[in-house]
């Protein structure tokens, strides 16, 4: 088991004229892992991200991605990621079939839609147009477009954000099953909750700083073991649970 | 880059090609600016062309204007008489058609015999009695010369039934016919609409496509992907080109056949009015660069955008002629690039000029070429 890095980030500062978003963050992505950028807005974790995703100039500090740095390899790093932006659209008037297509032609390799569109369950949407799917099936889209070619590793920029529990609940299956078929993720999220289920490691930052990365269980851990205790009684469920358990598990076609 | 396969930038251009061709033609507006309109025009400006009921008839500088035919032909209305062109001029426009006669009124000389030199110039000898010749130039390039014939059988029949019923006729008619081709109005009106489609779907579609791909996020999407900016370029605009060929195409065969355009070399003619449509599209996308670049949101577009195409639809002869605009207005015209890319597609469809024969329209739009995409590349934004 040993770890194997597989993005390097070391002394990332990025300033824009009078502010700095990113102030010397270091940290490693280990291979097959989920691994969880977590922070409050503004903290600096989209900037990274994009810096990392090749979007986006650093102002100094060293990036390795896959083996290949970012100063002067970004066409193979491009080749060897997916990307899911927050809230990016997709090319108007085309339906996701077209969509695929127009994507695999990007990477210049030829992929079916079909086949794309199986792994995030949206076959019967092939002749849907991006702008009328739900919430959930947008999010699986962005997914499946960061598939195409066969990437290893996915960026996923708060992919659940906005999405009903049910449709969050169907994403996380998604990516652990994605992770499980050897595909690294990079995800940022605002859910701690979510966090703690899907990552295998995180890191929070805020003001553009690294203030501590772990296992979830072990900063748990940590916390509880300095005499932490939350103020109301910890119930063996939460209102989530009741959620799904009133208004059942499975994912709804919206 | 040391990779095993080779990334392909013409298969990830013409990806994009395809799906802006496809989008493109799902979109209402470019449809219906590009085709419907030009079409709706070109029915409702070709029948309001026709209507009017006149004869103009040029009036040969050696035609003898104290006779009794020229006082009475002046008095009709319905006779539009030319007299401020020169003979060359006029020759020119009767074969265009767009002087329907010219006419040369003499008197016979002396009222004799003819001599043998004079006899020869006509099929039949001048009749000994009649005191006038009227000499009526005809072309086939107009129908409307029937028209002068009929008003001409009136004026002689009138001034001889006022004279004794057994005088002779006052004067002889003698009409010969010019071969040439009539210069309808849809002949100028065509090339002005398809001008004015290229220059619509140049400027608008490429300023909305590029600033809302650059809002919305699809182009920051793209750039995650190996793709070359060039390619992104190169792909809408081909897009743009066949859209574009598609619509002219189909204007140019709808007022063919519908509205008798001419064309003067058949499909010779048409492909060189595609490649005309090319180089124009090609100037006027480069408006649209600029526009993307410069406007903050998709409402800040139709603005700036109306600023460049409705000065050329008015000022660059798509309508009507330059040449009825007073002297100041026409120096203004004559730098828009719609008027030369309207020129050289008259030129084309109609007088059969070669590409060769309009070079200096092509340089003039070739200028415009390299002022309009200096500034493109001063404020196309990609984010």
């Amino acid at each position: 088991m040993a770890k194997q890095p597989i993005i390097t980030v070391k002394n990332l500062v990025k300033k824009y004229d009078d502010f700095t978003a990113v102030n010397d963050i270091s940290f490693e992505v280990y291979e097959g892992e989920i691994f969880g950028l977590l922070g409050p807005n503004g903290a600096g974790k989209t900037t990274t991200l994009e810096i990392i995703e090749t979007l986006r100039e650093k102002s100094s500090g060293e990036i390795t991605v896959d083996g290949y740095s970012i100063d002067n390899d970004t066409d193979a790093i491009k080749k060897r990621i997916g990307v899911q932006l927050q809230a990016a659209g997709y090319y108007p008037n085309l339906n996701l079939s077209e969509l695929i297509d127009l994507f695999s032609g990007l990477y210049g390799i030829d992929k079916s839609p079909k086949e794309m569109l199986e792994k995030v369950a949206l076959t019967e949407k092939a002749k849907a147009k991006y702008k009328d799917l739900s919430g959930g099936q947008k999010q699986r889209f962005s997914i499946a477009t960061t598939l195409i070619n066969d990437p290893r590793i996915i960026f996923l920029d708060e992919p659940t954000t906005g999405l009903d529990p049910q449709a969050r609940r169907n994403l996380w299956d998604l990516i652990r099953d994605i992770r499980d078929k050897g595909t690294t993720i990079l995800i940022t999220t605002h859910y701690m909750d979510e966090a703690e289920v899907l990552c295998d490691r995180v890191a929070f930052i805020d003001g553009g700083n690294v203030i501590g990365i772990d296992t979830p269980d072990n900063f748990i851990d940590k916390l509880v073991a300095t005499g932490f205790d939350r103020k109301k009684e910890v119930k063996s469920a939460n209102l989530e649970d009741v959620f799904i358990n009133l208004t059942g598990k499975e994912w709804r076609p919206e | 880059m040391s990779d095993k396969k080779s990334y392909s930038n013409l298969k990830a251009t013409l990806a994009i090609a395809r799906a802006s061709f496809t989008s493109i033609i799902r979109s209402p507006s470019a449809v219906v600016f590009s085709l419907a309109f030009p079409l709706i025009f070109i029915v409702v400006f070709a029948n309001i062309g026709d209507k009017a009921v006149s004869v103009s008839v040029g009036l040969a500088k050696t035609s003898d204007t104290t006779n009794v035919i020229f006082k009475t032909l002046k008095s009709v209305k319905m006779v539009n008489l030319i007299t401020s062109e020169s003979t060359a001029e006029m020759e020119k426009d009767l074969s265009k058609g767009s002087i329907d006669a010219i006419i040369d009124i003499q008197k016979t000389p002396a009222f004799n015999a003819p001599t043998p030199g004079n006899a020869g110039n006509y099929q039949t000898p001048i009749p000994l009695k009649a005191p006038l010749a009227v000499n009526v130039k005809y072309t086939k390039a107009s129908q409307k010369g029937g028209i002068l014939r009929s008003v001409l059988n009136n004026i002689l029949y009138n001034i001889n039934s006022l004279m004794t019923p057994n005088a002779p006729s006052i004067a002889k008619v003698n009409e010969t016919t010019i071969s040439g081709r009539e210069y309808k109005y849809i002949d100028f009106l065509l090339p002005g609409m398809l001008g004015f489609s290229l220059l619509s779907s140049g400027v608008f579609g490429t300023a909305f496509v590029f600033l809302s791909l650059r809002i919305t996020l699809v182009i920051k999407r793209f750039f995650a992907t190996p793709v070359k900016k060039s390619s992104i370029v190169l792909g809408e605009a081909i897009a743009r080109l066949i859209f574009s060929w598609i619509g002219a195409l189909f204007i140019i065969l709808v007022g063919h056949f519908f509205f008798g355009f001419t064309l003067i070399h058949g499909v010779v003619t048409v492909i060189n009015m595609l490649i005309l449509s090319a180089l124009g599209l090609i100037v006027f996308m480069g408006f649209g660069f600029i526009i993307s670049g410069l406007a903050k949101n998709e409402s800040s577009v139709p603005p700036i955008a109306n600023v460049i195409t409705l000065p050329q639809f008015l000022l660059s002869g798509t309508f009507f002629s330059t040449s009825a605009f007073p002297g100041w207005l026409q120096h203004l015209s004559d730098i828009l690039p719609l008027t030369y890319l309207n020129i050289a597609m008259r030129n084309v469809a109609f007088e059969g000029a070669s590409l060769f024969d309009v070079t200096h329209q092509l340089l003039i739009l070739g200028v415009w070429f390299l002022v309009v995409y200096g500034i493109a590349v001063k404020t196309f934004r990609w984010e």
